[in-house]
């Protein structure tokens, strides 16, 4: 390359970082700052509010009043740990329930003849273009005491009165499968579709089970896809918020929710920002593992 | 032993999982053409909830605002997706590659509630007025981050003896990327925007949190009612916009497909 016109060359890169550096990477620290700061009934909501131009000295004093009580609030009071504690499970069984429905999805997908193959995965795909809201809505009319499972239940007579489906723990697993079930397919469809099935046939060949050559060969090189699949799915599950405000029950505790009624019914920013680092720091493990699996997956594309 | 073939276990999971997937949202749109208000009771076919709809005036408002939003924020995120996709794939090495590389993928998997607190909390720092260009803005970054994956992807795989060969004969970079790679890679670019203008539509969480007075977007109108329980309205409103999403996504295959023949004839 030339280094004529480098400066120029440089706008294309500077433009998408710079928006990006300033709408994705810079609030953050204006979360962590929020997360030291205490509510007031002000507006704004919050104590500090720095002032630069009422000077240096009220600017320490306010710099000085910043302090880590939410987090000694987070930490002190159950209500906070729990919700985080029954997220990440609650988002761990969708993972491992998507896993257990992906594979043999994906398997099937991948055997299909080629002229069938395009509208089978257009079919996994449509949903996500739906927009989410109405999927998980489209279960509330479903689930409810009244609604069209337990009217069938009924009538053929599998129980006697209506099963509590609605605002239980169940009714959000099944939405979180539910919703993130294209996410899943995709990367694993993608994983299992470009192996070489002579690999599969030689397994057998050689006295191999058929779920031993699936153990034994088709998991360990399907594994990127499998892994960048789950971490699609278990890391937004963690934060979601529609799905357990829909479908849960009001004593059910998801981290996603907890922040979402502390920002909005609250109005606690300070508070709201804590859970949030609280959140970020659970979830960057996974993220950085996504981020290297991604990386990998690319390279290997390539 | 040959190739195992598609067979009735196969057959059995692909039907299980599309009635799964599809039944939901049939439900929704059948129950939308029920006479009663009971929705769970059928009373005979109806067309009365979408007659209806025109006349509900924060709905239609909700839904022309909603528009609007994914139009300009979409178009945003087209192009400084598509910058940063060329960034990552066609400059070589550059100072903060890596830095850029993660903006592009933390988003993806970033809960979008800490986004939409991020955000507002950013706009009540500089002092911006929420509502429609705040929920812009919001938008068109995160969908920056989607379209510059899927125009990856194209760059990734296309040849790039073909960008050589018109700098070879005399084009400038510039020249060649916009007369070679871009038409190549136009489809990926629509396909991008179509899916920033589709996330856009959808969003709840992060509109909600840096929306202000006047800027009601329609998931959050569907979102208040749906609190409430399940009315036909909504089924008709939501019904009117899956059949939006289906022509869309069918007319946009066939225009890949399309796409795709050509390049292969050529």
């Amino acid at each position: 390359m030339t280094r004529r016109g480098s400066w120029k060359r440089a706008l294309v890169p500077a433009l998408p970082m710079l928006w990006l550096g300033a709408l994705f990477l810079a609030p953050f620290a204006i979360i962590v700052r929020m997360s030291l700061s205490t509510a007031a009934t002000a507006q704004p909501p919050y104590r500090p509010v720095f002032d630069l131009a009422a000077g240096w000295d009220r600017l320490r004093g306010d710099l000085g009043a910043l302090d880590l009580a939410n987090f000694a609030t987070l930490f002190g009071d159950s209500l906070y740990v729990a919700s985080l504690w029954s997220s990440l499970k609650l988002a761990g069984l969708a993972t491992v329930i998507l896993l257990l429905i992906g594979y043999p999805l994906a398997l099937a997908l991948s055997r299909l003849p080629p002229r069938w193959k395009p509208l089978g995965l257009a079919l996994v795909i449509l949903p996500f273009w739906t927009s989410f809201l109405i999927r998980v809505y489209a279960w509330i009319g479903i689930l409810r005491p009244e609604g069209y499972l337990n009217t069938a239940l009924l009538w053929l007579s599998v129980v006697d009165e209506p099963v509590a489906f609605l605002n239980t723990d169940f009714a959000i697993v099944l939405g979180l499968v539910y919703a993130y079930l294209p996410f899943m397919a995709l990367p694993l469809f993608a994983a299992v579709d470009r192996l070489d099935p002579s690999l599969m046939e030689a397994a057998q060949d050689l006295g191999a089970p058929r779920w031993k050559a699936f153990w034994l060969v088709m998991l360990p090189l399907s594994l990127p896809g499998a892994v960048a699949g789950a971490l699609l799915v278990f890391i937004p599950a963690v934060g979601e918020v529609v799905v357990p405000d829909l479908l849960g029950g009001s004593d059910t505790l998801m981290i996603g929710r907890t922040l979402w009624s502390e920002f909005f019914s609250n109005r606690d920013w300070p508070l709201a920002s804590a859970l949030a680092i609280m959140l970020l720091a659970a979830l960057l493990p996974p993220i950085l593992i996504y981020r290297a699996v991604e990386a990998r997956r690319w390279e290997t594309a390539r | 032993m040959s190739r195992r073939r598609f067979g009735a276990w196969d057959a059995t999971v692909l039907s299980l999982v599309f009635a799964f997937l599809y039944i939901p949202i049939l439900i929704v749109v059948l129950f939308s053409f029920n006479a009663s208000r009971l929705v769970t009771v059928w009373a005979g076919f109806s067309t009365r909830w979408y007659a209806a709809l025109p006349g509900n005036g924060p709905l239609m408002e909700a839904a022309f605002i909603t528009l609007r939003i994914g139009l300009a924020s979409a178009l945003a995120a087209t192009l400084l997706g598509t910058l940063a996709a060329i960034s990552l794939t066609r400059l070589g090495p550059f100072r903060f590659k890596g830095l850029l590389a993660g903006m592009v993928y933390a988003p993806l998997v970033m809960p979008e509630i800490i986004t939409g607190l991020s955000l507002l909390l950013l706009f009540v720092a500089i002092g911006l007025d929420r509502g429609f260009w705040t929920i812009v803005l919001a938008h068109a970054t995160f969908s920056t981050c989607f379209v510059a994956v899927v125009v990856q992807a194209r760059l990734v795989t296309l040849d790039r003896s073909l960008e050589e060969a018109a700098r070879d004969l005399g084009c400038t970079a510039p020249m060649a990327f916009i007369k070679v790679t871009l038409p190549l890679i136009s489809t990926s670019v629509l396909a991008g925007f179509l899916l920033a203008l589709t996330l856009s539509l959808d969003d709840l969480v992060i509109a909600s949190f840096v929306s202000g007075p006047g800027a009601t977007t329609l998931p959050m109108r569907i979102y208040g009612q749906a609190r409430l329980g399940v009315t036909p309205e909504i089924n008709a409103i939501c019904s009117v916009l899956i059949g939006l999403v289906t022509v869309g996504v069918i007319a946009a295959s066939l225009l890949v497909k399309r796409d795709l023949g050509r390049q292969l004839r050529s």
